[in-house]
Parts: C-alpha cells; sequence; structure tokens
C-alpha cells in the first residue's frame, strides 16, 4: 500500500539519550527497523546523537554515503532541531532537509510499556522517513533588526535591563503602569540578608533612567497594541492623563501645598493605604519623574467641575497643570522587547481565619514594609493603627503560598523577609516576635548564615501552621487585648496559645495585575499558576516562545532581587546578542501560491491573519508576501485547488507523514 | 454497517486486546509543547497517539483526517491553543469552523463522532495531553476499531486484521 517514491538516500540515527531513550525502546530493534525502510541507506544508533561525535557521526555518514536527507529519532525539535540542522549543513547538505522522530518526550517519557514504547516510535520513525523524502533545499531568510528596545515594567527588573542596554549604546523605550518607577522594591525599608537599605540602592538607579540619554522613560503608560515580529515589532502605548505636563514641571510641588485639600486625605495607594495623600501628590518623595500627579478619582475639578483651581494658580507662569489634559497615544518601532511586569503580593482577606480586615492588629508583610520605611507613612516607626508600639509581634509564613487551596507553589521570598522583617521589628520595639512557619527555607547567599543570626537575637520560632486568630482576653474596660494565635506546635506535639498585639501575614507572590493580558499581547504563554512561561527552564530561562520577546523579574516567577537582577541582565544580554546580529534567521515556514494551480477565487485573503495575501490583478491569482507571512498555515488547509503551500508543511509532506505514520505498526 | 450498530457488537468482544491507533495533530505552540512538557514531567499515558506536529492547527485540512482514518487509523486527536492563545492570532477558530463541518460529514458517512476529537491545551498544560489521549483511547477501545484499511504487518511477520482484532466479525468490503 505504500505509495511509489521517488529514489533518495536517507540516513537515520536513534539516540540513545544516554538510558533516557534506550531504558525504555530496543533501540537495535528500532535502527533495524529503521534499517528496512525504503530509501533508507545507513541507519545507526548512538549514546549520545547531539554530543560532538554524535554530531561527527552524521557529519561523515552524509558525505562517505551521499546522504540527501537525515532523519534523526531522539528528543524533542524544540530541543534540538537546530543542532542537526547545523550539523547536516555543516557536512554540506541543506539544513531542511533533516527531520526529527520526537521518541524521548513523546514516547519512551511517558510509556511504561516496553513493547507499546518500541512500537509508537517505530511509527514515529517511519513517519519521519516517509515525510523526509518530500523535503525541500530551502534557503535561510534572513531579518533587520531595529536596535530599539521595549522594556514594560519599571520594577527593579526593568530599571536594570534598561540601564544595562542603554548603557551598551541602545535606545530603550521604558514603559511603566504606574506614576513612578521603582515599582516594589522602592516600597521596602531593607533588602535581606544584608539589610542594605533599599532607597539607597535603587534611588540612584532610579535618577539614572531619569538622566539617561538613550532612555525614554514613559511612566504612567501602557503597552496597548502591539504588532509585528522579531526584529521589527510595532508598539502603541498608551499615555495615562497625568494632568501635570512633566515637560514643565520642576518638582516644586506648589500645587500639593496650594491643593484646597489642606490636608492629605485620600489613602495613599503606595503607602498600602496606611498613608494619606491629596488628590494632587507624589506617591513618595523619590518618585522618578518627579513630577506630581492628579487623581482624577479624588480631584474635585476632575469629578465635579467645582473647584477653585489654586492648583493652576500656585504653578503660575510654568502652566505645568492641565486639568484638560486627556490620554494620548504615541507609536514605536522596536526590535526586542522586555517584559518585566513585576507580580502582586496576594490578598489574605478571603482567608479569614486570620482576621486580616476584620482585626486591625493584623497587618500583610507590604503594609509593614512601609510602617518600617523611613519615608513611610509612620516615619519609620511600628506603630500599630491605634499608635500604640506593639510589645509582642507574631509572623504567619505561607499565606498563599504552598496552600492548595490558593497558591500550591513557594513563593521563594517569603522566609527571608519574615526572618529581615521580624529582625527590623526587634531592631526597632525591642518586642518579642514569634514566627510561625511550616518550614524554614533559606537556600541563597548569606540566607542560612542570617537565619542563624535571627535566631541568636532572640526571635522564636514555632514549627506549625496557625489554625485560628482570636481576639485576646478583656482588660479592666472590658475591651480585648491584642490578639491570641492559635497554632498546632508540630515539634512539642501540642495545640499553643500565643498572645501578640501585632500579627503579620508573609503573603505569596502571585502574577500581577492584568499579567494575562500582557501575555496575550505579547503573545507568550504562561505557566499553570499564571506567571509567563520561559522557553526552556534551564537552557532559556529569559527567552519566550516568542522570539524577540524575552523575561525579567517576578513576571515569571517568584524571585528575590538579587535574581530579578541578574535575570534583568541576561534579558538585556539576550536582546543584545539579537540585535548586535543585525539579522537574525527566520524559520523558512512560510506559504507561497503555485500560480498556475490558482483560480484566483481569493478564499485564503480574509483567512490570513498578517494581510499577507493579496490578488495580483493582472494574472488574477493571490501572491503571499513572503515578508509578512509568519507561516501558520491557514490559507493552505483551506485553498480549494491545493495551489497554496507551506514549506516544511506541503500537502505532500503531511499525507506522506500520515501514511507512514500508520503503514508499518 | 453503521458504528452505531458496530459498537454494540464490540462490546461484547475483548476489547482491552485492542490497542486503538490514534494520530495526533498537534500545533507547535501550545499542544506539541505541552506534549514535551508531559514527557519531561514524566507523566505515563496511553502510548496509542502517534504525533505530527503543525505549526498552527489551523493548517489542519479537514482531508488530513480523512486520510488518516482512510489509512488505517481508528481515531484522530487535533491539539490547539486556547480560544484568544493562538500564536497565530485566529488559526485555532479556522480549525474549530473545519472540525464542525467535518464532523457532520462523518457522521453522514457512519463514522462515530467520537472518532474525531478536538482539544484546546496550552503549553503549560501536560495533564491535559496525558488525561485526552487516555480517555481517547478509552473510548476507542469501546468503539472498537475503525477498519477503514488493513491493519499493517511489521516487516517479515504478516498480522492479518483478523489476528489482531480477534472474536471480532471482519469488516466486509471496507469503505
Amino acid at each position: 500500500m505504500i505509495r511509489q517514491h521517488p529514489q533518495v538516500r536517507i540516513g537515520v540515527y536513534v539516540c540513545h539519550c544516554g538510558t533516557n531513550i534506550a531504558g525504555v525502546i530496543d533501540v537495535m530493534e528500532l535502527t533495524a527497523f529503521a534499517a528496512k525502510l525504503p530509501n533508507v541507506v545507513v541507519a545507526k544508533e548512538y549514546k549520545y546523537m547531539c554530543s560532538d561525535p554524535g554530531q561527527d557521526l552524521l557529519k561523515k555518514d552524509i558525505v562517505e554515503h551521499r546522504l540527501e536527507r537525515i532523519v534523526v529519532a531522539a528528543c524533542s525539535p524544540n530541543l534540538h532541531e537546530k543542532t542537526f540542522r547545523k550539523a547536516a549543513e555543516d557536512a554540506g547538505l541543506n539544513p531542511f532537509l533533516v527531520q526529527m522522530a520526537n521518541i524521548r518526550e513523546h514516547v519512551a517519557w511517558v510509556t511504561a510499556d516496553k513493547d507499546l514504547a518500541l512500537a509508537k516510535a517505530k511509527a514515529q520513525v517511519a513517519a519521519a522517513v516517509r515525510r523526509v523524502v518530500g523535503h525541500e533545499a530551502l534557503e535561510r531568510k534572513y531579518v533587520n533588526i531595529n536596535p530599539r528596545v521595549l522594556v514594560v515594567g519599571g520594577g527593579i527588573a526593568g530599571i536594570q535591563a534598561a540601564l544595562t542596554l542603554a548603557d551598551s549604546g541602545k535606545e530603550v523605550i521604558l514603559v511603566e503602569r504606574e506614576a513612578t518607577i521603582g515599582g516594589h522594591m522602592a516600597m521596602f525599608d531593607k533588602t535581606f540578608p544584608t539589610l542594605d537599605c533599599a532607597a539607597c540602592i535603587l534611588t540612584p538607579k532610579m535618577t539614572a533612567v531619569k538622566d539617561h540619554p538613550r532612555i525614554r522613560l514613559l511612566s504612567l503608560s501602557e503597552v496597548a497594541e502591539v504588532s509585528g515580529s522579531v526584529g521589527n515589532y510595532h508598539v502603541k502605548v498608551r499615555r495615562k492623563a497625568r494632568y501635570i505636563i512633566e515637560e514643565r514641571c520642576v518638582g516644586c510641588m506648589k500645587c500639593i501645598e496650594e491643593c484646597v485639600f489642606r490636608s492629605p486625605k485620600f489613602p495613599n495607594a503606595f503607602d498600602q493605604g496606611l498613608g494619606l495623600r491629596k488628590p494632587v501628590y507624589m506617591p513618595f518623595p523619590q518618585a522618578v519623574p518627579p513630577v506630581p500627579v492628579i487623581d482624577p478619582e479624588t480631584c474635585l475639578w476632575l469629578k465635579t467641575g467645582k473647584c477653585k483651581q489654586t492648583c493652576v494658580a500656585a504653578c503660575g507662569e510654568r502652566n505645568a497643570v492641565d486639568l484638560q489634559q486627556q490620554d494620548w497615544y504615541e507609536e514605536f518601532d522596536v526590535g526586542a522587547i522586555i517584559v518585566a511586569t513585576g507580580f502582586r503580593a496576594f490578598d489574605p482577606t478571603p482567608m479569614r481565619f486570620y482576621g486580616y480586615g476584620v482585626f486591625p492588629q493584623v497587618y500583610s508583610a507590604l503594609e509593614v514594609e512601609r510602617l518600617l520605611n523611613a519615608a513611610g507613612p509612620t516615619q519609620g516607626k511600628v506603630a500599630l493603627r491605634d499608635g500604640s508600639t506593639p510589645k509582642r509581634v507574631g509572623i504567619v509564613h505561607c499565606i498563599g503560598s504552598r496552600d492548595h487551596n490558593y497558591h500550591p507553589y513557594c513563593s521563594r521570598v517569603c522566609c527571608m523577609y519574615s526572618l529581615k522583617l521580624a529582625h527590623l521589628i526587634k531592631e526597632k520595639t525591642g518586642a518579642e516576635v514569634t514566627n510561625f512557619y511550616i518550614d524554614i527555607r533559606t537556600p541563597g547567599k548569606a540566607f542560612e548564615e542570617f537565619y542563624e543570626r535571627v535566631q541568636k537575637e532572640g526571635v522564636r520560632f514555632i514549627r506549625g501552621k496557625v489554625g485560628d486568630v482570636r481576639p485576646g482576653p478583656p482588660d479592666e474596660n472590658g475591651q480585648p487585648q491584642g490578639l491570641v494565635v492559635q497554632v498546632d506546635d508540630t515539634l512539642r506535639g501540642r495545640v499553643t496559645k500565643v498572645p501578640v498585639d501585632m500579627l503579620v501575614l508573609a503573603v505569596a507572590l502571585e502574577p500581577a495585575e492584568g499579567a494575562d493580558a500582557v501575555r496575550r499581547m505579547f503573545n507568550m504563554s504562561c505557566s499553570t499558576e499564571g506567571f509567563f512561561l520561559e522557553k526552556h527552564p534551564k537552557l532559556a530561562p529569559v527567552n519566550t516562545v516568542n522570539d524577540g520577546v524575552f523575561l525579567a523579574g517576578a513576571c515569571q516567577g517568584p524571585k528575590d532581587i538579587p535574581d530579578t537582577v541578574a535575570q534583568a541582565d541576561a534579558a538585556a544580554a539576550q536582546a543584545l546578542a539579537i540585535i548586535d546580529c543585525g539579522r537574525i534567521p527566520l524559520e523558512p515556514n512560510t506559504a507561497w501560491v503555485e500560480e498556475e494551480l490558482c483560480s484566483g477565487c481569493k478564499t485564503c485573503i480574509p483567512l490570513c491573519p498578517y494581510s499577507a495575501i493579496s490578488r495580483d490583478p493582472q494574472k488574477g491569482v493571490a501572491v503571499i508576501d513572503q515578508s509578512l507571512c509568519k507561516g501558520c498555515g491557514t490559507c493552505v488547509a483551506a485553498c480549494p485547488s491545493g495551489a497554496a503551500q507551506q514549506h516544511l508543511f506541503t500537502d505532500v509532506q503531511i499525507y506522506d507523514e500520515i501514511e507512514g505514520i500508520l503503514s508499518y505498526v | 454497517m453503521s458504528e452505531s450498530t458496530r459498537l454494540a457488537s464490540s462490546q461484547t468482544s475483548s476489547a482491552e486486546a485492542f490497542q486503538p491507533r490514534i494520530v495526533a495533530f498537534f500545533c507547535n505552540w501550545c499542544t506539541y509543547t505541552a506534549s514535551d512538557l508531559a514527557g519531561v514531567s514524566r507523566m505515563q499515558y496511553e502510548p496509542n497517539a502517534r504525533v505530527i506536529r503543525l505549526m498552527c492547527s489551523g493548517r489542519l485540512d479537514p482531508q488530513f483526517v480523512l486520510a488518516a482514518l482512510r489509512q488505517g487509523a481508528d481515531g484522530v486527536l487535533v491539539g490547539g491553543c486556547h480560544p484568544g492563545d493562538c500564536h497565530y492570532q485566529e488559526g485555532n477558530y479556522k480549525c474549530l469552523r473545519r472540525y464542525e463541518l467535518l464532523r457532520r460529514l462523518l457522521v453522514q458517512m457512519g463514522i462515530h463522532p467520537q472518532r474525531v476529537r478536538l482539544e484546546w491545551i496550552s503549553a503549560s498544560e501536560g495533564d491535559r495531553v496525558r488525561e485526552a489521549i487516555n480517555q481517547m483511547t478509552e473510548q476507542l477501545r469501546q468503539l472498537g476499531p475503525l477498519r477503514l484499511a488493513p491493519v499493517p504487518a511489521p516487516h517479515g511477520e504478516a498480522i492479518t486484521p483478523s489476528a489482531r482484532h480477534a472474536g471480532q466479525p471482519a469488516l466486509a468490503g471496507a469503505k
């Protein structure tokens, strides 16, 4: 039943992958099977085909056996297709005459029964051998790279990536959603384990961004649209109205002083709502850009149209306050994009038994960061909402992390930041601090030492999950005193009650608000928990499936500041790698139209999401613009006459593959 | 004989011995990657699906499905990105439209619609690859072989369809 096919000389190479493949699949039997397939002139197995000797074997055979096609039965083509294509090319064979059969991820690793695994592997190899006959030599195409880079998110990840790129001479567009850059790091007081002051190490970088001649900072802005592909993206950025013209403002803050609200009245989001601000405000004193922002939700003029506009008068001749300002759009062409959109701190309100939002003594960790911060709402004084200083403080670990009702993953930073908070609270108040933990995880440079230091400072540790938080016993006035934490102490094997004045919840890190929209906009994937997915967890940790889009920081998964900075520099380096080549090779899997077969029915034209297909009015046939085609093949599937075809996925190749996959086993 | 009448007869035979052959067309960006992830995560599942990689589920010509069934597949599984997540913006919607039409056609041809299945599986959903393949294999075991083509014999040893599916009536004059 096998169709007659042209005579070509095929070499088949079966990889053992150590024992990964050979431990399940009888590679000798598979090789013997492959050797008998039509057109196969040589079939060999080797321990590691991707290794140098493995590749040399392939190269030598191409020359010696005058091979015209290569099939490598090994891992996923997503991992090593490039490797074997390059090996073929080195030996003088067109790289697109190579086909891989995935017998590791799709067979050996997922199949318990060895006989059935062998049968499936045979089918996959036969399919590849059958299909590769119809492969054609293709020309590699290149695309020129626009050297400008878009960085999305102005936290420490985005700042670091932007500075590295700009310092190496590239133009950077840095887009930040909030009124200031700095992200979460700007909210912290100290950073673990060295207890560097966050502001001291961050604000110089923020200023460097502002002053850098090659960085264009767009605060209060969001990417609205992205089109194009690696090397040539076109992005549209929505600039939200700040109501203060950045270029004219000198940051004198007169508008804030003269606002009709004589005193701050509205909760400041930057202070986690613990501090107050006016409708016109600076999120924090070191904000970059150092320009106030007017909140349209609370500004009297913007809300009601009735106000004396004292801010406008205060600004005077500078004329920076513009209450008529509207959102506007700016467009940019960039070659690469770094996504650094960070994380969101878990909201513990749904976990009712911790009493967050019920008892005023219960705080989330980010709120305590603000209380500890010298520029925060209490000027760095650890004070409860009633103004008193706590004498007994509890810190509950793993809030929303390692909890199958919320997030099953470990948020990685909470143990260390809890230890840091314990140290800082003890240092500032002398309070008795108790940690309620499940496991303490301190696997970082100088982390374990910090844990020991905090233990030596007298911070208490109770291993167990907190089951309940209740008001403390009443004082002489009948008012409850503090809270009582009930914990199942698993080391002592009994339930213990610990009275505290303040309870800190070490909340999880979760994907940032709007992460899903960002993911779609940049055509990325995400993991089950919603963090952006890297191309390969080990070998391509900052790349995404969308070439030219890179990841930095906690948007990819919870991580601390050192890891974030390292990843940001890695992302910058990856962006530089494609930019400095000037051009990059493209997959040649584009579609084309066989003019003689095309009837000019125009079925394909509206199907193309990239408007790559047009009709040649003279010839009356469809024409596919090779520079616009991305190679999905949707038009090919729809063509009623088979005139549209896709390189590497022609109808003939796929029918052959179907035939091969079913014909032998 | 239509599939529904054959279903009844196949249930009485030794369904455990039957290894259905599924051709799986997976899109490169989501389902193929998810399938790689299932492998990396060492999830064990039924070895009955043989994977053909397409760049996009939009590349799936419905004739590929018919060709696979005609050439001896007992079922066809198609995997694409979730709606709204297509790497090529909307190829999966095109696939969905063709799939709905194809199913109606299959029914008219007397082929049970459960033999062709479309699944949206994103790159992170390795467990859904396992589930889809396991479920489909089980369903096809219930349905029994389609037998539009003789089952091939490995080199040198002749295995006839009747030997492979022992105890089942041979399909006279396969379509």
